[in-house]
């Protein structure tokens, strides 16, 4: 029977974080990114769609600012007709949408949700799986979905849902390169591949990108972190960006936009079909939000020395500060999706070669380079002065000849005539 | 006649600044930021001229209605008019009908009666529909009545749960009209 036990923990939190958390902030990102979007452009947005109570006697419908929306739409996507065309390729059209969503569910289970609390004398993470792989296994497993939005553009057997396809493909492939080098100073610096533990650092030690704190009150960063601030920003720039790149979302939703390619990928899909691509995308963008909040901004630590405190909290043999830890980090979670959605009605669609010069030219170098002005930091106490001098005039070479080739190798651009 | 010069455009030399336009965003991010937060203070620019409901400059229909600003033009519901001593002003001409581009009207003339009060004047329409999903609110068959009996309306909210319902006879469309008083000058202020 003890055995039993955290088998049922274990399923009880994926029930919780996937189904009850996951799930529910993709409807709540489609409402909040038709509100937001709205705001930005002087409209009101969706703000009608409440409990409709008129339809059970009452005098008067509760609109709760329109959040009901998402279901309402929701409803709608289930009752329109599934249409399949006939000339697809029946398996892999079906394959396809499944296979964009589910890498997205998998992948939250290695998100640290918030800090231990403790029930009963029995210490439960707020974690699923507490691997010492974490990013690691994000990048394996998200990469899938690129399979799904390939089959389908390929499964589609019509023009513009296989260029799609095909510029989706080419663009994950580029930005996963970049993805995965951006964050190798990062892993550097904390010396650890568990999301939990990562977390934890940053609870003490400070954020990466707020390292204003450490072991419970505010104080200044040391040379070495304040140092090694400026590769944590390139770091976190390159990643955030390559995150919009593999979510597919503005400026560098091409393989969906709708200017060009009409619906992209998913043109031929109808009703559900159509649903599961659109919540792959927004749960591919909580996730990456989940991911860039946990590695660059302390995760669910509230931050300024206060998380000590806040984990001592306890009633009885119930420690509930984790809960309090699950909430700021489901706010921080908003915060960046609030700032995903302010990117894509800032940002104009690049142009396909630009992404991929951006993807190849830009990025990759720049964390490249990145990974050794990292190392360099993360070195310099240990190394003698005239060593570090060394290595700093080299990586300056280094990075000054890697920007003359990026011009050289540009084709000049020809003046228009007019 | 001297040929075109050919004028050579160079493309504007780009700063480094400019170059990584992550200024640019940023700066994008500011003009953004700054309509949501005017959008939700209701201060957008031109909300209060055009009205707005406090939140930008949307207008929130069923609630807010722009009726008492409608101009003097507007096209809204064809409906038919009695005159002052309550005769039809319709003769069933049927000139609206034969002009109505989407063929949206339908006429059924009758004589008058002789025992009726009017029964020295013309003919009078048996039925008249006007099917309001044809409808396309373009005023030809009030310009075409040669007995000002047709008359676009300011009403503008015709729905129905049927397509029956949306077909306006007689009865609703003089309902819609009410009395014209008097020969009206239609080509002048009350076209």
């Amino acid at each position: 029977m003890p055995e039993l036990l955290p088998i049922g923990i274990t399923l009880a939190k994926i029930v919780v974080f996937t189904f009850l958390v996951l799930l529910p902030f993709v409807p709540l990102s489609v409402y909040f990114e038709r509100r937001f979007s709205a705001v930005i452009q002087d409209r009101v947005g969706p703000n009608r769609v409440g409990l409709p109570l008129t339809l059970l006697g009452f005098k008067h419908d509760v609109r709760l600012l329109g959040l009901v929306q998402p279901i309402a739409d929701g409803l709608k996507l289930f009752l329109k007709e599934d249409f399949t065309p006939s000339y697809v390729r029946k398996g892999f059209f079906w394959l396809a949408p499944a296979l964009t969503l589910v890498p997205a569910l998998i992948t939250v289970c290695v998100i640290p949700f918030g800090s231990d609390i403790t029930v009963f004398g029995r210490q439960v993470s707020l974690v699923i799986a507490d691997i010492d792989a974490g990013p690691l296994f994000v990048f394996a497993i998200a990469s899938l979905s690129v399979y799904g939005i390939t089959l389908a553009g390929w499964s589609s057997n019509s023009k513009f849902p296989f260029i799609g396809g095909v510029r989706s493909t080419a663009q994950m492939i580029s930005y996963e390169i970049s993805l995965g080098l951006s964050i190798i100073p990062v892993l550097m610096y904390y010396g650890e591949l568990n999301l939990g533990a990562i977390v934890r650092h940053q609870a003490e030690h400070g954020w990466l990108l707020l390292p204003f704190w450490s072991g419970g009150s505010l104080s200044l960063p040391d040379a070495q972190t304040a140092l090694f601030w400026i590769p944590a920003f390139i770091a976190f720039l390159i990643f955030t960006i390559s995150i919009f790149a593999e979510t597919n979302r503005m400026p560098f939703d091409l393989p969906e936009c709708e200017t060009e390619l009409v619906g992209g990928y998913h043109t031929e899909y109808s009703s559900m079909k159509f649903a599961l691509f659109f919540m792959g995308e927004y749960a591919a963008m909580v996730i990456g939000s989940a991911l860039i909040v946990t590695l660059f901004l302390g995760g669910w630590s509230l931050g300024f020395g206060l998380d000590a405190r806040i984990a001592e909290l306890h009633v009885g043999g119930l420690h509930y500060g984790g809960l309090i830890h699950f909430g700021v980090f489901l706010a921080k979670l908003l915060a960046f999706i609030l700032f995903f959605i302010l990117v894509r009605w800032t940002v104009p669609r690049f142009r396909y070669d630009q992404l991929m010069k951006l993807g190849w030219v830009v990025f990759f170098e720049a964390a490249l380079i990145n990974v050794f002005l990292a190392a360099l930091v993360l070195a310099a106490p240990d190394l003698t002065a005239t060593a570090t001098t060394i290595g700093a005039i080299v990586l300056a070479a280094v990075g000054a000849a890697v920007v003359w080739v990026a011009k050289v190798s540009e084709t000049p651009a020809t003046p228009t005539r007019a | 006649m001297s040929h075109a010069r050919i004028v050579t455009l160079r493309r504007p030399r780009l700063r480094f600044g400019e170059k990584i336009y992550l200024g640019a965003i940023v700066k994008g991010f500011l003009l953004t930021l700054r309509h949501a937060l005017r959008t939700m203070l209701g201060k957008s620019a031109g909300a209060r001229s055009l009205n707005s409901s406090g939140m930008g400059v949307t207008m929130q229909f069923p609630e807010q209605r722009w009726d008492d600003r409608m101009p003097e033009y507007y096209r809204g519901a064809p409906a038919l008019v009695t005159d002052e001593q309550g005769r039809e002003r319709c003769v069933s001409c049927q000139l609206c009908e034969f002009i109505c581009p989407p063929k949206a009207i339908h006429i059924v003339p009758e004589e008058i009666p002789a025992d009726d009060r009017w029964s020295k004047v013309e003919k009078r329409p048996k039925e008249f529909e006007i099917d309001m999903i044809r409808c396309i609110y373009c005023g030809m068959c009030e310009e075409v009545c040669p007995e000002q009996a047709i008359y676009l309306r300011k009403d503008y909210l015709i729905t129905g749960l049927t397509r029956a319902d949306m077909v306006h006879d007689k009865r609703r469309l003089y309902e819609i009209g009410g009395v014209r008083t008097g020969l009206v000058n239609k080509w002048n202020e009350l076209k």
